[in-house]
C-alpha cells in the first residue's frame, strides 16, 4: 500500500513537471534564441541549444537603450499602482463583502463590465486632460491611471476572498473589544494573505505588462519596459534574436518577483487556526 | 473634479521642480521609428551634442506602427511631447497642409539641391519643403543568380511580371524547400496593400477616379490581383498570406526564395555576410512591370519634420539639419562603412567611387527611385499623390482592410471577384464617411 | 445597537474609495458615449459636430461587423473553456506535493509574464512558422505535413496563443483557490475512501466555484479586448477571419483617427459585454447559490 502511494506521489510529480515543462517551452525557446544569431534564430532545422552561443544581442540591447531606466520606472509604476490601488480597494471590498447590500453585486459587476470598454475608445480625451494637466509622461499620471485601470480587478478579488472569511471571526473579535482598525490589520488582513498576495502579484503583472496606456501616455522619461519593448518590435530586418533578449530582460525582473513571491503565496495560504 | 484638480496641483509641483533644474541646456526629444539606420543614427548623435554643447537629445525610438500612432496623435492634438519627428512620404503633404509641420529652411551647406528630386518633392507641399529626407527607398527584384544559372536562367534587367511567373515556375521547387517567388501577403496598407498597389498601377489601374470613386471593381484590378494570387499562391512559399517585409527577408536570406520584389532597402540586408546565407548569390533587377512602367516602382522616404507644437524650433532645425547633412553621410562612412551610408536621398552619394563600390545595387536603387513619379503613378489620371499609397489620411483605413481581403483571395478562402467585390463597397463606404460625397 | 454603529462607521471608512471608484467608472464611460454621438475626425481639425446616432449606425452597418462580433465570441469562449478546464488539472497538478514543486509551479506560470506584442511575434515566427518554426520542424520530423497555422487556421492559432497566456492566470487562481480547502475536510474524504471521481465533483468543484467566477470574469475583460496578438500575427485577415471586435475599434480609432466612430464601437463593445457577463453571472452564480 505505502509503495504504491509512493509511485502514485512520484507520477504525479511527473506528469506535474511535464505539464510545466510544456507551458514554459515558448519561454525556454525564447532564451535560447537570445543566444542565437539573428541568421541562425530563423535557420533550419532549428538547433535546441545554440551552436555557437553569443552575448551579442544582449551587448546591443544594453548599447542600444538605458535598461535599467527603463526597468525602474516599471517597478515604480506597478508596485506603485499595487500599493495605492491595495489602499483604496482594502477598505472597499471589506464593506461589500461584510456589510453588503442589495446593490453590492450589481455595482461590482458594473464595475468590471466598465473595464469591458476597450481602451482605444479613450484614448483621445484621456491624452487631452493629460495634456492639460500637465501629466504626459511622468511616472505619476501613469501610476494613478494604471492603479484606476486596475482598480476594479483588485476589489473584485479582495471581495472574493474576504467573502470566504467566516463572518463569525470578526464578530468575536468584534465582541472583544476590537476597533475596526484592528479588525482589518490584525485579522482580516493575516487570515487574508494569500489572497492579498495573490491579488498583488497578479496586478503587479498586469500592470508591467500593460502595453497600452503606458505606451501612449508616456514618451522617454516615463518610459517603462513595454517601451523598451516596442523599440525592438518589428523594425526593418532580422529581429527575432534582438527581441528575445529584449523580451528575457524584460521578464527577468518579474520572474525573480514571482520566485519570492510564490513562495510567500503557498506559506500565506496555510491558515489552519481558521474554522 | 475635485480629485483631477488635485492631480493637476501636484503634477504642476512635480514639473515647476523638473523645469528648475534643467534651465541650463535646450532638451529636444526626437521620435525615431527602430530601423537599422535610425539606431546608427541614435548611436553617433554624441557627435551632434560635441558639436552643439547647449543641446541636449532625448530619443524615443519605437516600432513604426507604434510610432506613427504617437506621433500622429500627438500631433493632431498638440500634445507638443516631440520636437523632431521621423514620419514618412505618407505622413507629410497631409500633415504639411493642415499647418502641423514647420516648414523647413535649410542654409547653403547643407545644399537643398543635391536630394533627389522624387524623394524632395514627396517631402513637400505647395513647393516647400516640410520634412528632410534620412534615407530613401523604391522597389526592386532581388533574384539567387547560383540557382538561374543552375537552371540555365536569365533574368532580364527590367522584367515584366509575366517574366516573373516563368522563372518562379520553373525554380518553385517546394519540396527542397524552394519556393519560385517570395512577396508581401500580410495585411497591411503599408504590406501587401503597397506591393499590390504597385502591381495595380502598372496593370493600368488606380485607387479612385477623378471624382474619388473607387476603382476595385475594374478590370485591371482584377487582372492586377488574380496575376498577384496566382503567382504568390502557387509558387510562393506555404503561409504566404502572413509574411510581411521581415518574413521575406528572413526567408531569402535563409535561402528559400529565388526570387523577391520589395523595398530597396532588402538590398543591403541579403548581401549582408553576417545576416544572410545567401549574401555572395545574390543579383537585381528593376522591379517587374506590365502593361505600363508607371507607377511599378514604389517611392517611400522616412524623414524628419518638426511639429509646429515645439517650444525649441531652432535647437530642433539645426538637428534636422545635421542627421541629413552630407556631413553626417560622412560620419557614417568613416566610422561604420560606405556601406552604411544612408541611401536613397542625396545625388552626390552615388556618385562618389567609395560607396558604389561598396555597395553594388547602388545604380538600380538610384534608377528605381528617379523612375517613380508619386504625382503622375497611373495610366489613367487620378486625384491623388503617392505611388503604393494614397496621399489621403483615410487611407490607413482602406489600404489595411483592403489588405484584409487580399490575403482572403491569397489564401483561398474567397475568389478575387468575392474580394474586390467587397473591398469596393468597403472603401465606398468609409470615402462617403469622409464627406467626399453623398451617394 | 453597536453592530449598526459599527456598520455606520464601516460606510464611513469605505465611502470615499467607493466614490472615487464610481467615479473613474463614470468619467471615462461618460466622455466615450459623449463623444460618440459627435463627428470628430482627429485628422480633420474643425470636424466636431453633434450627429446623434449616425456613429452607431455606420458601426452597426459595417459588413464586417458580424463577423467580427461571431469571432469575439467565438475567441472569448474558446479561452475560456480552454483556460478553466486545463487550468483546474494543472492546478489540481501542481497541488501535489512532488519534488520541485516551487520551481515548477514559476515555470507554469511564467508565460503570464510575457508581454502580448512579444509573445505574438515569438510565436509567430519562432514556433509556428510553417518554413522554418520549431512546430513545424517537430512535424516534419516526424513526417507529418506541418500546419500553415496563420493562412489556414487564423483564428485558433490566435486562440492557442491567447489561451497560452491566460491558462496561467486561471492555474494561479485555482491553485490558490485549492489551498484554502480545508485540510481537515480533505482528509476527512481521505478517511471515508471517497472515490476521486466524485470526491472532485462534490469536494473539489463547488468549492472551486468562485475562483472559476473570478477567473471567467477577469479573463472576459481582457478577452474582449484582445487586440496586440491578432495585430502582429494576422493583422485581423485572412479576410475578416480573425477580426474582432477590438480590432475593428483599432481600424476606426488609430488608423482613421475617428474618435466619433471609435467611441460608438467602444460603447457597442460595452453593452456586449454586459449582456454576456450577466448571462454569464446567471449561469455562474446558480453554482455559488448551491454551496
Amino acid at each position: 500500500m505505502v509503495n504504491q502511494a509512493r509511485w502514485q506521489r512520484v507520477g504525479w510529480g511527473v506528469a506535474a513537471w511535464l505539464v510545466a515543462l510544456l507551458m514554459f517551452f515558448p519561454i525556454y525557446w525564447m532564451i535560447m534564441t537570445s543566444f542565437k544569431t539573428e541568421a541562425a534564430a530563423v535557420s533550419t532545422p532549428p538547433s535546441i541549444v545554440p551552436m555557437e552561443p553569443t552575448l551579442q544581442n544582449y551587448e546591443t540591447v544594453f548599447e542600444q537603450s538605458d535598461y535599467f531606466r527603463f526597468a525602474w520606472n516599471s517597478v515604480v509604476i506597478s508596485l506603485g499602482s499595487t500599493m495605492l490601488g491595495l489602499l483604496v480597494a482594502v477598505p472597499a471590498a471589506w464593506a461589500m463583502a461584510f456589510i453588503p447590500s442589495k446593490r453590492t453585486k450589481p455595482t461590482l459587476l458594473w464595475m468590471l463590465s466598465t473595464k469591458m470598454l476597450p481602451p482605444v475608445g479613450v484614448l483621445v480625451p484621456i491624452y487631452l486632460l493629460f495634456r492639460d494637466w500637465g501629466l504626459l509622461d511622468t511616472l505619476f499620471g501613469l501610476t494613478v491611471v494604471l492603479m484606476l485601470m486596475n482598480l476594479p480587478i483588485i476589489v473584485w478579488m479582495l471581495y472574493t476572498y474576504f467573502r470566504e472569511i467566516p463572518k463569525d471571526i470578526l464578530e468575536s473579535a468584534r465582541m472583544e473589544g476590537a476597533g475596526l482598525w484592528q479588525e482589518v490589520v490584525y485579522i482580516l488582513l493575516p487570515i487574508s494573505l494569500g489572497g492579498i498576495a495573490s491579488t498583488v502579484l497578479l496586478n503587479v503583472i498586469l500592470a508591467w505588462n500593460e502595453s497600452f496606456w503606458s505606451l501612449n501616455l508616456t514618451s522617454s522619461d516615463a518610459a517603462p519596459l513595454t517601451a523598451f519593448i516596442a523599440s525592438y518590435t518589428s523594425p526593418e530586418g532580422l529581429f527575432w534574436a534582438k527581441l528575445s533578449a529584449a523580451s528575457t530582460l524584460a521578464i527577468a525582473p518579474i520572474l525573480i518577483l514571482g520566485w519570492f513571491s510564490q513562495k510567500q503565496l503557498v506559506r500565506g495560504m496555510t491558515f489552519g487556526a481558521v474554522k | 473634479m475635485s480629485y483631477g484638480k488635485r492631480l493637476a496641483g501636484v503634477a504642476a509641483l512635480a514639473l515647476g521642480l523638473g523645469v528648475g533644474a534643467t534651465a541650463q541646456a535646450v532638451e529636444i526629444t526626437i521620435a525615431t521609428v527602430n530601423n537599422a539606420d535610425m539606431i546608427r543614427m541614435k548611436n553617433l548623435s554624441d557627435q551632434f551634442e560635441k558639436k552643439y554643447a547647449d543641446i541636449e537629445l532625448d530619443w524615443v525610438v519605437l516600432n513604426e506602427n507604434t510610432l506613427r500612432q504617437r506621433v500622429t496623435q500627438d500631433i493632431a492634438t498638440g500634445g507638443g511631447q516631440f520636437d523632431v519627428m521621423m514620419i514618412g512620404t505618407y505622413e507629410v503633404p497631409i500633415w504639411a497642409e493642415k499647418g502641423w509641420l514647420n516648414e523647413l529652411d535649410f542654409s547653403d551647406s547643407y545644399d537643398v539641391g543635391d536630394l533627389l528630386d522624387p524623394i524632395r518633392k514627396g517631402l513637400s507641399y505647395e513647393g516647400d519643403m516640410y520634412a528632410a529626407p534620412f534615407y530613401g527607398e523604391s522597389t526592386m527584384t532581388m533574384y539567387r543568380q547560383d540557382l538561374f544559372d543552375e537552371a540555365g536562367l536569365s533574368m532580364p534587367a527590367n522584367p515584366t511580371w509575366g517574366d516573373i511567373y516563368e522563372r518562379a515556375q520553373q525554380l518553385h521547387k517546394p519540396d527542397d524547400d524552394q519556393f519560385g517567388v517570395c512577396l508581401r501577403g500580410k495585411p497591411g496598407w503599408g504590406q501587401n496593400a503597397a506591393l499590390v498597389s504597385t502591381m495595380v498601377n502598372s496593370f493600368g489601374g488606380r485607387w479612385f477616379d477623378m471624382d474619388w470613386q473607387p476603382q476595385l471593381d475594374t478590370a485591371a484590378w482584377h487582372h492586377a490581383v488574380s496575376f498577384y494570387v496566382d503567382l504568390l499562391g502557387n509558387y510562393g512559399p506555404p503561409g504566404a498570406s502572413s509574411n510581411g517585409f521581415n518574413e521575406n527577408l528572413s526567408l531569402f536570406s535563409g535561402g528559400k526564395c529565388a526570387m523577391w520584389v520589395d523595398a530597396t532597402v532588402a538590398a543591403g540586408m541579403v548581401t549582408d555576410p553576417e545576416s544572410s546565407q545567401v549574401a555572395d548569390e545574390v543579383a537585381f533587377a528593376q522591379a517587374p512591370h506590365a502593361v505600363t512602367e508607371k507607377g511599378s516602382k514604389w517611392l517611400w522616404s522616412w524623414a524628419l519634420g518638426i511639429p509646429s507644437s515645439t517650444q525649441k524650433p531652432e535647437a530642433a532645425q539645426k538637428f534636422v539639419a545635421w542627421a541629413t547633412s552630407k556631413e553626417y553621410t560622412r560620419l557614417v562612412a568613416q566610422k561604420e562603412g560606405w556601406r552604411n551610408a544612408p541611401p536613397g536621398t542625396r545625388k552626390s552619394l552615388y556618385q562618389n567611387p567609395k560607396y558604389q563600390k561598396a555597395a553594388p545595387f547602388a545604380d538600380k536603387v538610384l534608377d528605381a527611385i528617379q523612375a517613380a513619379r508619386p504625382q503622375d503613378s497611373t495610366l489613367k489620371e487620378s486625384p491623388y499623390v503617392g505611388v503604393q499609397f494614397v496621399g489621403i489620411s483615410e487611407f490607413q483605413g482602406i489600404g489595411t482592410s483592403v489588405g484584409q481581403q487580399l490575403a482572403a483571395a491569397l489564401s483561398g478562402s474567397k475568389s478575387v471577384e468575392q474580394v474586390l467585390k467587397s473591398a469596393q463597397r468597403s472603401t465606398k463606404r468609409t470615402m462617403k464617411r469622409s464627406g467626399y460625397y453623398d451617394n | 445597537m453597536a453592530i449598526s454603529r459599527e456598520r455606520l462607521v464601516g460606510v464611513g471608512a469605505t465611502s470615499p474609495s467607493v466614490v472615487m471608484l464610481l467615479l473613474w467608472m463614470v468619467v471615462p464611460l461618460g466622455m466615450t458615449i459623449w463623444f460618440s454621438l459627435h463627428r470628430y475626425l482627429l485628422l480633420q481639425p474643425g470636424s466636431y459636430t453633434l450627429v446623434g446616432l449616425e456613429n452607431y449606425a455606420y458601426f452597426l452597418q459595417d459588413p464586417a461587423f458580424l463577423n467580427a462580433l461571431w469571432n469575439t465570441l467565438v475567441l472569448v469562449g474558446s479561452v475560456l473553456i480552454i483556460t478553466v478546464v486545463f487550468g483546474v488539472a494543472i492546478a489540481l497538478l501542481l497541488n501535489q506535493p512532488f519534488w520541485g514543486q516551487g520551481i515548477a509551479r514559476i515555470l507554469a506560470i511564467s508565460p503570464f509574464f510575457i508581454m502580448p506584442t512579444a509573445s505574438g511575434l515569438i510565436w509567430k515566427n519562432l514556433l509556428m512558422d510553417p518554413n522554418s518554426g520549431f512546430i513545424s520542424w517537430a512535424m516534419k520530423s516526424l513526417s507529418l505535413e506541418p500546419i500553415v497555422w496563420f493562412s489556414n487556421w487564423p483564428l485558433l492559432s490566435i486562440i492557442l496563443i491567447v489561451a497560452w497566456r491566460w491558462l496561467p492566470f486561471a492555474t494561479l487562481i485555482l491553485l490558490t483557490a485549492l489551498q484554502s480547502l480545508d485540510e481537515e475536510q480533505r482528509e476527512a474524504a481521505q478517511m471515508d475512501g471517497a472515490r476521486p471521481i466524485p470526491y472532485f465533483l462534490y469536494i473539489i468543484l463547488p468549492h472551486l466555484a468562485r475562483a472559476i467566477t473570478v477567473v471567467v470574469l477577469i479573463e472576459m475583460i481582457f478577452l474582449l479586448v484582445v487586440f496586440a496578438e491578432i495585430f502582429v500575427t494576422t493583422s485581423g485577415g485572412p479576410g475578416s477571419e480573425s477580426t474582432n471586435l477590438a480590432f475593428m475599434i483599432y481600424k476606426q480609432a488609430l488608423l482613421q483617427f475617428d474618435v466619433g466612430g471609435a467611441s460608438a464601437g467602444g460603447v457597442i463593445a460595452v453593452v456586449l459585454a454586459n449582456i454576456i457577463a450577466i448571462f454569464l453571472v446567471r449561469l455562474i452564480g446558480k453554482n455559488l447559490d448551491e454551496e
